[in-house]
């Protein structure tokens, strides 16, 4: 999962909407005085992707690796 | 070339035709129907698309998209419809948008008297968007001029990038005129400039030498930006005084720097005219005629006309009242382009000469009016 | 690194100038994802793809768009659209703007559109809102609510498009939200090849104004609120279409018709 912090806007959405708790607001500001969702719980993605179809800041995709089941 | 016999409403549509229109939206208003009727019946038959819109609001976005697609487009309106207008006339400024709206000016304000003439409206043409910026007005004086001087909207509006308008009023719409038409040989039809850069260094909105940006239309590849907000060559908005002053003053320059490009006058015996009447359109018919009978009694008089209202043609016109002791603007109004013309004859005694007509001036009455100052 | 997206934007305008949690940003992501999809099914190409939007929070987005763009004047847009189409009928124009630009201002252009038939996308983001301008009474805004222009209570009616929509011609007739952008992007695919006019409502959010005006205290709030107002049915009838705030929002394809297109019968009749 890729976050392209400069764009994140700290709204949250994708923390509220991934359904196994990858997502978590970080600690680390960026350039704008956010701070930008972070992966924390990586290993929990299901490659759902409601992240990415999610934020409004088109911050997030992500890739799905050869384990992905569809 | 061919000789007709045609209104000065059927002489824009078909001026238009020779120029390459391809794109016509509108709405019926009178005096100005038939502009629309012609092509609604010819454009097709060379390829073009006529299409009656819901207002005339819509008819002027559509002209501009049309136009951004990359062909020539008009629409022909009056005063009621003009002012509806308006906006969409600034953002065809705004975003240099090439298109021609052919308005025939009627008896006002409001719906006034649809099928009667007057010149009420030559400063609303000009002033008329909110915002600075300069445009071209074309008044012709007969059905022959209608024709001619549509071409050269078209054209002026091509290589400047800017909207133009033809200027008519009711009169000139429905009167029955002999016309040379041009071959496609025989005249020179414009068209705007294309980058020539390749698309990843195009810019939509930065200027040649000759503060007009080469234009590239939709599905060219460009991935071309109009822009309504303010903005910089790339199309970006921007709330700098830096990128203000440049995109008001290039839009102001690109008319003013290209001047000799775009005016246009005539001027009758006024090598040593002592008094000059200046008019235009159909009123400067009968100011002509009476011009030549106070020629032919003796008095030192001459005639200016303007066919470009703005810009004027401010050198033809200084040179014209070189040695006039008295400058008369005779008008169908209360005396409204008489202001345009103190501008530039500070020196000059300019007396206003309003002569509000349905039809058009009579001489006499023009002299009515006159008399007193000769 | 770059997002799969990033071919179709502006990046170097980014970020992008909408709130944080705009419903906006979710509903242009999936539009693109819908043209992507187009696009890498070799449909049409990137260079045919032109988007025009009028004035206002959601028509802000053909700043941030890589594609023969055109942000006019307000509630213009969809004719600035038609005239487009009608020289280049190869263009796959789309039109995105906000109930105020589409529904008020520009809600005549809509009817006439909508009674040709005319062969255009038109996706209007319904944030119930004038958000741009700083929260005013939108003809969308439900009864009752606090507006900047009703600080007394909205004692307007609501407009709902897809009922006045089914009594005209169109080919195409959806209702989206913002909570369900798979929604979103399979219904402008579907939109992109229709023939006639394509109009999808897209229910958002805005957390900063209008939410403001429901006191919702984040976008997470906002998002969770509608997402339980939010109902799907696969194709709902007109009776279900008002929009009940705090109620019911239904999306769905309200109507799909197979309709001849304004395009084809004006080039029909004027090539005789």
């Amino acid at each position: 999962m890729n976050v392209l912090v400069e764009r994140c806007k700290e709204c949250g959405l994708c923390i509220n909407i991934c359904p196994k708790g990858v997502l978590v607001r970080g600690e680390e500001f960026n350039s704008r005085g956010y701070r930008y969702a972070v992966p924390k719980n990586i290993d929990n993605c299901i490659g759902c992707k409601l992240c990415e179809y999610i934020c409004p800041d088109i911050a997030i995709f992500v890739v799905r690796g050869e384990g992905y089941e569809g | 070339m061919r000789v007709e016999y045609l209104t000065g409403n059927y002489a824009v549509a078909e001026g238009a035709i020779t120029a390459g229109l391809r794109f016509y939206a509108g709405y019926p208003i009178t005096p100005s129907s038939e502009i629309f009727e012609y092509l609604a019946k010819e454009l097709p038959k060379v390829g073009g698309i006529v299409v009656q819109f819901e207002d005339e609001i819509a008819s002027i976005n559509a002209v501009i998209g049309a136009s951004w697609a990359g062909a020539k487009a008009m629409t022909a309106t009056s005063g009621p419809g003009f002012s509806l207008m308006i906006e969409g006339l600034g953002l065809a400024i705004m975003t240099e948008t090439p298109l021609v709206i052919a308005y025939v000016m009627r008896a006002g304000p409001s719906t006034g008297i649809a099928t009667k003439s007057g010149q009420y409206d030559v400063m609303q043409v000009r002033w008329g968007a909110h915002g600075n910026y300069e445009i071209v007005v074309y008044t012709p004086w007969s059905v022959q001029e209608a024709y001619d001087l549509t071409i050269k909207s078209f054209n002026v509006s091509e290589l400047l990038r800017l909207p133009v308008i033809l200027l008519s009023d009711a009169t000139l719409a429905h009167l029955w005129e002999r016309v040379v038409m041009r071959g496609p040989e025989e005249v020179v039809i414009m068209n705007r400039k294309k980058p020539k850069v390749p698309r990843d260094r195009y810019r939509p909105y930065e200027p040649d030498e000759d503060l007009v940006p080469p234009m590239a239309c939709f599905g060219e590849g460009y991935r071309v930006l109009v822009e309504s907000l303010t903005h910089d060559e790339r199309g970006y908005y921007k709330t700098t005084n830096e990128v203000q002053r440049k995109l008001v003053w290039r839009l102001v320059n690109k008319v003013r720097k290209n001047k000799h490009l775009v005016v246009d006058s005539a001027s009758y015996f006024v090598d040593d005219a002592e008094y000059v009447v200046v008019a235009y359109g159909s009123t400067a018919r009968s100011a002509y005629a009476l011009v030549k009978e106070l020629r032919s009694k003796g008095v030192k008089i001459g005639l200016f006309r303007p066919k470009s209202l703005w810009p004027i043609d401010d050198d033809a016109l200084i040179r014209a009242c070189s040695k006039a002791k008295k400058v008369f603007v005779v008008e169908n109004n209360v005396g409204v382009y008489v202001n345009e013309v103190c501008r530039f004859l500070k020196d000059k005694e300019v007396i206003s000469i309003p002569v509000i007509d349905l039809d058009i001036p009579s001489p006499e009455d023009i002299l009515d009016v006159m008399r007193e100052w000769l | 690194m770059s997002h799969p997206l990033d071919r179709y934007l502006r990046t170097d305008r980014l970020p992008h100038v909408w709130c944080p949690g705009c419903g906006i940003g979710i509903a242009v992501s999936a539009m693109l994802r819908a043209i992507d999809k187009h696009i890498s099914e070799g449909h049409f190409s990137h260079d045919d793809v032109a988007v025009v939007s009028g004035i206002g929070c959601t028509a802000r987005a053909t700043l941030y768009l890589n594609f023969d763009s055109a942000h006019v004047i307000h509630g213009r847009a969809i004719p600035f659209a038609i005239g487009l189409k009608l020289v280049k009928p190869n263009l796959k124009v789309i039109v995105v703007s906000g109930d105020g630009d589409i529904a008020a201002i520009g809600g005549n252009h809509l009817l006439h559109a909508a009674r040709r038939n005319f062969d255009l996308t038109v996706i209007m983001i319904n944030n119930m809102i004038y958000g741009m301008t700083g929260g005013q009474v939108s003809p969308t805004t439900p009864p009752t609510i606090y507006t900047t222009t009703t600080p007394h209570g909205n004692y307007e009616y609501p407009i709902n498009i897809i009922k006045l929509l089914s009594a005209l011609n169109a080919s195409y007739v959806a209702r989206a939200s913002v909570t369900h952008p798979h929604l979103i992007e399979k219904y402008v695919y579907k939109a992109l090849s229709i023939e006639g006019l394509a109009f999808i409502e897209i229910v958002s959010t805005c957390p900063e104004v209008f939410g403001r005006h429901l006191g919702f205290k984040s976008a997470v709030e906002f998002f969770n609120k509608l997402k339980e107002m939010v109902r799907f049915y696969e194709k709902p009838p007109i009776e279900k279409s008002d929009i009940v705030w705090g109620n019911e929002v239904i999306i769905g394809e309200y109507i799909i018709n197979d309709r001849e297109g304004f395009v084809r019968s004006i080039y029909k009749t004027l090539s005789k």
